[in-house]
């Protein structure tokens, strides 16, 4: 998220805002926020209610055995439809911004369905 | 009785297997090349593996000269050690995790959603789209 942060311009060139979304109370991500000097928006979802909705729910995966997300990331248009979808096999190999990046620029070229 | 010299490789061998299974989280994972593959700390691993192999040669062919053969076996078995729960770390814990067959996929509606911002607001996706042409939605483990 940190490589994130620091291409933030970049998203906001091309009008596209940045979400994290977790099971953290407000207060644990803006701790985070803070220490790490996060500006975009950060949203909780202590139920997992949407990590749910969007499939991405990891049973018992916390240290406490908390249900917790997945790491995935899904680019959705402004009329809500999802037109790009990452989901590692490996906490370890994040998403870099390069590459949503890249899909989004691919993305404008098409012609847009109405 | 001749003095039998210290077998280095043995030490920095098992010095290497050290510094490959605890170096991979506090530096490589910062850098996306080293990150998404070990293979930076599988070339330290190997480096140990040659030095430990060098070492317990030299202790077990030429006793006369290299000491070693009890402090060989310690590191070499040590250093396997090391190098099992580092695969198991990163081959297998870091990728258990569900596959996310349900998630929507291309093409398919983004579930609406309403959540609370830091302050405790509600913020819904519809909102988010509004006068954004694209909302990048990144879940994260968290930190609990």
């Amino acid at each position: 998220m940190r490589s994130f942060e620091r291409r933030l311009a970049e998203f906001r060139a091309r009008d596209t805002e940045i979400v994290g979304i977790s099971v953290d109370s407000g207060e644990e991500s803006r701790k985070l926020c803070q220490s790490q000097g996060y500006t975009f928006t950060f949203l909780s979802d202590p139920r997992a209610e949407t990590i749910r909705a969007y499939g991405v729910l990891h049973e018992h995966g916390g240290e406490r055995g908390q249900d917790i997300a997945r790491p995935a990331e899904f680019l959705v248009d402004r009329e809500g439809t999802v037109r790009w979808v990452n989901l590692t096999e490996s906490i370890l190999a994040r998403l870099r911004p390069d590459m949503i990046l890249r899909a989004m620029d691919g993305l404008d070229a098409e012609p847009r369905s109405r | 009785m001749t003095r039998r010299s210290r077998n280095w490789p043995l030490w920095v061998g098992f010095a290497t297997a050290l510094l490959a299974a605890f170096s991979y989280v506090p530096f490589f994972v910062k850098f996306p090349v080293t990150r998404d593959f070990p293979w930076a700390n599988l070339v330290l691993f190997l480096a140990a593996g040659c030095l430990l192999a060098i070492g317990l040669y030299r202790a077990f062919a030429q006793p006369e000269r290299y000491r070693g053969k009890i402090s060989g076996v310690i590191f070499g078995v040590l250093s396997l050690a090391v190098f099992g729960l580092f695969c198991f770390g990163v081959f297998w814990l870091a990728r258990n995790i569900p596959r996310a067959e349900t998630a929507p996929r291309v093409g398919q509606r983004a579930p609406e959603f309403t959540l609370t911002g830091l302050d405790g607001n509600s913020v819904t996706l519809s909102q988010l789209r509004q006068g954004n042409r694209f909302v990048v939605l990144i879940f994260y483990r968290g930190y609990w």
